[in-house]
């Protein structure tokens, strides 16, 4: 007798987390913009405050149409449940603000988007949250960084720029033996390339402004728990069984047992901190991840183009994208990446500054912004722009020289693609012939 | 709260309050390989309006330590071992599924300190395919899928969970994921080897609820209909479009149907 079946992923991105609206029958997610519910009465009011019945009280909280897109990437990780913020950033503060106080350290890789690093190694440390930042080429320096204090262990699955290749499996296992977490930013990814639960993580965000809006039209993030994670039996997050006087008395664990951590980041981290998504950019992001299935395979086929037509071109020193054998990580790319390693990555030209100067602003179809994961290709200068905090000693741990140019590679002909690539390098090449 | 039961660690959630025995008490049965969160929003609810609240976990469940136990009579006779730990004489007994049939068991044997069980998700015979057996039998991850799936009505994956932000298969399968080996299969053997339905339902003198879920795929409503007509008396309410899983598919209705059950003024 075959067993039960779930439904695909393609299935899952049109349809995880909606029914139609029972009252009008409107087949898309409708977009609730509003503050507030309406409750049925005071008892039913008092309910919904003490967490007795299910349902909306204020947007800040939780939202139907929020709700839909936090069900349907839910879904798509096969997590328990996921929170939906004004921000990939938002995601990652929550599930930090969620775990631990001041006097706590976080283990980090120091492959990371620019924005994550300044979060870890400067902002947080003014409250108190110290992060020890470890190459994560080599898992066990992950080990030899914990700490007594330590409360979570965090990279990304594929590094930014360089695109290390987080080997979760075994970075997992070391986080798991000192009981602790794994969070990844599994935002260059997306489900569709991987699902980092299945390889141990524990927790993960996806900056949803990238690949999963995918239009360059919102700025959101979703941070997904697993449930997996036994926060009773590590011992050391008081934070989610023992009683919590700001809620109650609530012990978030024995109240919910695989849904405390997302109880706790809901009901305090979104009633506190705030950083809640908008109605309108869950409708925005949720239409974008109706075709996830559709566009990463094309992202994924014009990066391969690129990357190969780099890789074989004079101006160009070195590709950091894992599918070329040169790659360090290729490898682990094959083995947790069989579906592609993404389509963000960066080059170094030949040349230094003048010369990627000269290339960013001769390209057409590519855009100069600060963004990745959009429909159109776009391009960087990381160490002028996005990592530009961070010192020439950080830089260069982190695989950013003068010269690294990081591409998004979109959605456009792969050969319109490689023709305004090719013109650029020409013209950063006269570039140097003219110093 | 941490009991004693057996000389072994015994969890029931009690909504953070402590118990009463001059209140009225509700406890509350957990079906297969689940735990007392699975009751979340309704044991809170009686817990936060005058009743004394023991949602259990049973052996090898959630906080309990094992083993798992290995027949229905001996979950109901673990079950009152549990009210005495915590000093109850009299309590009403909400369970679901092998919960529900547990809680039968505790009104049959108990009658004396049973005042009124509801049953959500209840069959009898409570058959499980052998199929399923045998995947729970071998820890194999197919019996976690068959139970979250056929523990949902079809739509349970599509449609959206009244709970915002929660995914039920995920949160199904975390759980199951928890357990220790061999825990889902003793609970399901136990199911699947009770033959004393029939006859300790024609013996029920209290009260006794039944919900159902119109699109339950374990125990259908066809099903828990013949269970029915085993009771000398038994209300049914039937909750439109769920399944198995009735406190996370369609909470406020199962809610409500147990608020006007176990609130009545006979129920005090």
């Amino acid at each position: 007798m075959p067993g039960p079946k779930y439904p695909g992923f393609d299935t899952l991105a049109l349809h995880a987390g909606h029914t139609p609206d029972a009252t009008f029958g409107a087949r898309a997610v409708p977009i609730y913009q509003t503050t507030s519910y309406v409750f049925r009465d005071s008892e039913h009011a008092a309910s919904l405050f003490n967490m007795e019945r299910a349902g909306h009280v204020y947007s800040r909280i939780s939202n139907p149409t929020v709700a839909v897109l936090e069900e349907r990437v839910a879904a798509l990780e096969g997590g328990v449940g996921a929170i939906a913020t004004a921000s990939g950033q938002a995601a990652l503060h929550l599930a930090v603000a969620t775990l631990m106080d001041a006097g706590s350290h976080i283990v980090a890789s120091n492959s990371l988007y620019g924005g994550s690093h300044n979060l870890l190694g400067y902002t947080l440390r003014r409250f108190g949250i110290e992060t020890t930042f470890v190459n994560p080429r080599n898992p066990e320096n992950f080990r030899r960084a914990l700490q007594d204090n330590t409360r979570l262990v965090f990279g990304e699955t594929l590094g930014n720029p360089g695109l290390d290749v987080l080997d979760i499996p075994a970075v997992a296992a070391i986080a798991h033996d000192a009981g602790l977490p794994l969070l990844v930013d599994a935002t260059f990814t997306t489900p569709w390339l991987m699902k980092p639960f299945e390889h141990g993580a524990d927790l993960l965000y996806h900056s949803a402004t990238k690949f999963l809006g995918g239009h360059g039209v919102a700025i959101g993030g979703v941070l997904v728990d697993s449930g997996r994670f036994d926060w009773e039996a590590s011992g050391k997050f008081a934070q989610l069984t023992q009683p919590y006087a700001g809620f109650h008395g609530m012990d978030f664990e024995e109240e919910s047992g695989t849904r405390a951590f997302l109880l706790r980041a809901r009901r305090e981290g979104l009633r506190d901190f705030g950083a809640c998504m908008a109605p309108m950019t869950a409708f925005q992001i949720l239409q974008g991840i109706e075709t996830l299935h559709l566009r990463m395979p094309r992202h994924v086929e014009n990066a391969r183009k690129v990357a190969s037509f780099l890789a074989a071109h004079e101006m160009v020193d070195a590709v950091g994208y894992p599918e070329l054998a040169q790659h360090p990580d290729h490898a682990l790319a094959r083995r947790l990446l069989p579906r592609g390693a993404g389509a963000v990555f960066s080059f170094d030209l030949k040349g230094g500054r003048d010369a990627g100067r000269r290339f960013i602003e001769s390209l057409r179809v590519f855009s100069h912004l600060a963004n990745v994961g959009d429909a159109k290709s776009l391009v960087i200068h990381p160490a002028t722009t996005t990592h530009y905090r961070m010192s020439d000693e950080d830089l260069k741990k982190a695989g950013i020289g003068p010269g690294t140019v990081r591409l998004s590679i979109g959605l456009e002909d792969a050969e319109d693609l490689i023709e305004d690539l090719g013109r650029a390098l020409a013209a950063a090449k006269r570039s140097l012939k003219a110093e | 709260m941490d009991f004693v039961v057996d000389g072994k660690k015994a969890f029931a959630y009690t909504a953070a309050h402590t118990i009463d025995p001059a209140k009225p008490t509700v406890a509350f049965v957990h079906g297969a390989g689940l735990d007392h969160s699975w009751f979340g929003l309704q044991s809170r609810y009686f817990g936060y309006h005058g009743r004394n609240v023991l949602a259990l976990d049973l052996p090898a469940h959630g906080r309990s330590e094992g083993p798992p136990l290995q027949a229905i009579e001996a979950m109901a006779d673990w079950a009152m071992r549990l009210l005495d730990a915590a000093k109850i004489e009299r309590a009403s007994i909400v369970g679901h599924s092998m919960g529900a049939l547990t809680a039968l068991e505790c009104a049959a044997r108990h009658p004396a300190r049973v005042e009124r069980i509801a049953l959500l998700g209840a069959a009898y015979p409570m058959k499980v395919t052998e199929a399923f057996l045998e995947a729970a039998h071998a820890n194999d991850r197919a019996a976690y899928d068959m139970s979250t799936i056929w523990g949902h009505a079809e739509q349970a994956p599509i449609g959206g969970n009244p709970n915002p932000g929660m995914w039920m298969y995920g949160d199904n399968l975390a759980r199951l994921e928890r357990l220790a080996p061999g825990v889902l299969y003793a609970g399901l053997k136990a199911c699947n080897d009770y033959a004393a339905g029939e006859a300790s339902a024609a013996r029920i003198g209290c009260p006794a609820l039944f919900i159902v879920g119109s699109r339950d795929q374990m125990t259908r409503p066809r099903m828990a209909a013949a269970f029915v007509k085993a009771f000398k008396s038994a209300q049914t309410v039937l909750v439109p479009g769920s399944g198995h899983s009735l406190m996370a598919e369609a909470p406020d209705a199962t809610l409500d149907a147990l608020i006007a059950f176990l609130m009545t003024e006979t129920a005090q």
